[in-house]
Parts: structure tokens; sequence; C-alpha cells
């Protein structure tokens, strides 16, 4: 006897009818299609499982809702549903890419964390430690124009006006201040680095 | 030797989703419904 195949219209309209084994058909039908078009297109075989499920979902919805035209044929409905569900995806992966870990590929290798680690601020604070010695051990002058400059971030223009001196006097005790801070620093040979 | 410029084609024939995608299809769709209130069409899913 022939294989007589019913035609998808038919178990379309079975399955719009309540036939749940119609979909069935359907899909073990055009699986293997549907399934490969997604699959080149997206080359990772869970990402196609994903779209072929939303789009099945979609094809469910719209058939349950009774709002499936019949104009066209199946298989191409369904195909163009898949490949705007592609397009979305590619059209997502823009915007926000994703890295997937891979043996040659760490995650950690594009991932980095900003915030110092636990050695690194210890020797920051050491080193603002021993600035803070250095400075304290300035003339008062020099350290009072030093602290306003670095500390409190005023201007030449400020620190002349609270200090009452000139604005040229206070760079100049500025500039002796760091002269002073680098001669006791090689002097001590400290090391004020991390 | 020749080379091959052409690419290997990704998907071929053979290729079917997991059989739990269409486990689950088959079961999302019996357990989908829609109510039709009025005008709207409110779709609900049996647990």
């Amino acid at each position: 006897m022939a294989n007589v195949q019913i035609p998808d219209a038919l178990l379309v309209r079975k399955y719009v009818a309540g036939d749940e084994n119609a979909l069935a058909s359907l899909i073990s039908r055009h699986q293997s299609k549907i399934y490969g078009f997604i699959y080149s297109k997206i080359g990772d075989r869970d990402l196609s499982d994903d779209i072929f499920q939303d789009t099945f979902i979609k094809v469910i919805k719209t058939l349950k809702s009774n709002s499936y035209n019949e104009e066209g044929k199946f298989l191409p409905w369904v195909m163009r549903i898949a490949h705007n569900l592609i397009v979305d995806y590619f059209r997502k992966a823009q915007k926000m890419p994703m890295f997937r870990e891979t043996e040659e590929f760490s995650i950690f290798s594009i991932m980095s964390d900003n915030n110092p680690n636990i050695e690194t601020q210890m020797i920051t604070s050491q080193v603002e430690n021993d600035l803070q010695k250095l400075i304290d051990e300035l003339p008062n002058d020099q350290k009072e124009v030093l602290v306003m400059r670095m500390y409190q971030d005023l201007s030449f223009k400020e620190i002349s006006e609270l200090t009452g001196v000139s604005i040229n006097t206070a760079l100049g005790r500025m500039r002796y201040a760091l002269m002073n801070l680098r001669k006791v620093i090689e002097k001590n040979q400290i090391i004020l680095t991390n | 030797m020749a080379k091959i410029y052409s690419k290997k084609a990704l998907a071929n024939s053979t290729m079917k989703p997991k059989k739990e995608t269409v486990s689950f299809l088959l079961n999302y769709s019996k357990a989908l419904s829609f109510v039709k209130v009025g005008k709207m069409k409110i779709e609900c899913i049996a647990n």
C-alpha cells in the first residue's frame, strides 16, 4: 500500500480542532528542516534548541488562539517565525555580547576586578602613612601650603587668601616643600611606590 | 595538494532538536488553552 502522507494543512486543522497528536506529527515531520536552518545560522546546539522551542511556542499560541491564517503554507510560515527569532537573537547579542567559556577561551581573560587586592591596599596605606610622617617633618609654613594644595585641593589664590601671603610666596613654599620632601626621601632611600 | 576553500556545512539534514525540547513543546501544547472573554482571548496554562 502506498504511504499516503496527511497534508500539513489537514494536520493543522486537526490540531486546531483539539488533536494534540497532529502537532506531534507536524513537529516530527519538519523538525530536521527547521532545526537545521536555525543551527546553520546560530552554530550552537543549545541556543538552536532554545530558538526552536520559542518558534514552536509561537506556532502553538497562534494556532490555539485561532489566529493562524491558512493562506500560506505551514513550513514556510514556521521558517519565517524562526528567521525572525534568529534576527532578534543577533540583535540582542549585538547589544549585549555573550561569551561562553571554552577550553581555549577563559571568561576571566576579558573580565577583571578593578578593585585593588588586599596586598595593594596594604601597600597604599603604608605609603600614605610614610608620606604623612615625612610631611609632618616639614617646616610649618611649607607644610601648611602643601596640605592645603594637595589634600584640600585649594588653588594657590585661595591658599594665599587663607594664609595671608602673596600667591608667589605660596608657590615658593610649595616648591620648597616638594624639594625638601624629595631630599628626605633620597637621603633615607625611602621607596614610595606600590 | 589542492586546497579546499569551501566551508563545511554547519547543519545537516539529520540534525534534530533534543527530545526534551520536543517533549516540552508537546506538554506545553496540552497545557495551554485560550479562554474567550468578550473580545479578549486569555491565555491559560494548566498546571
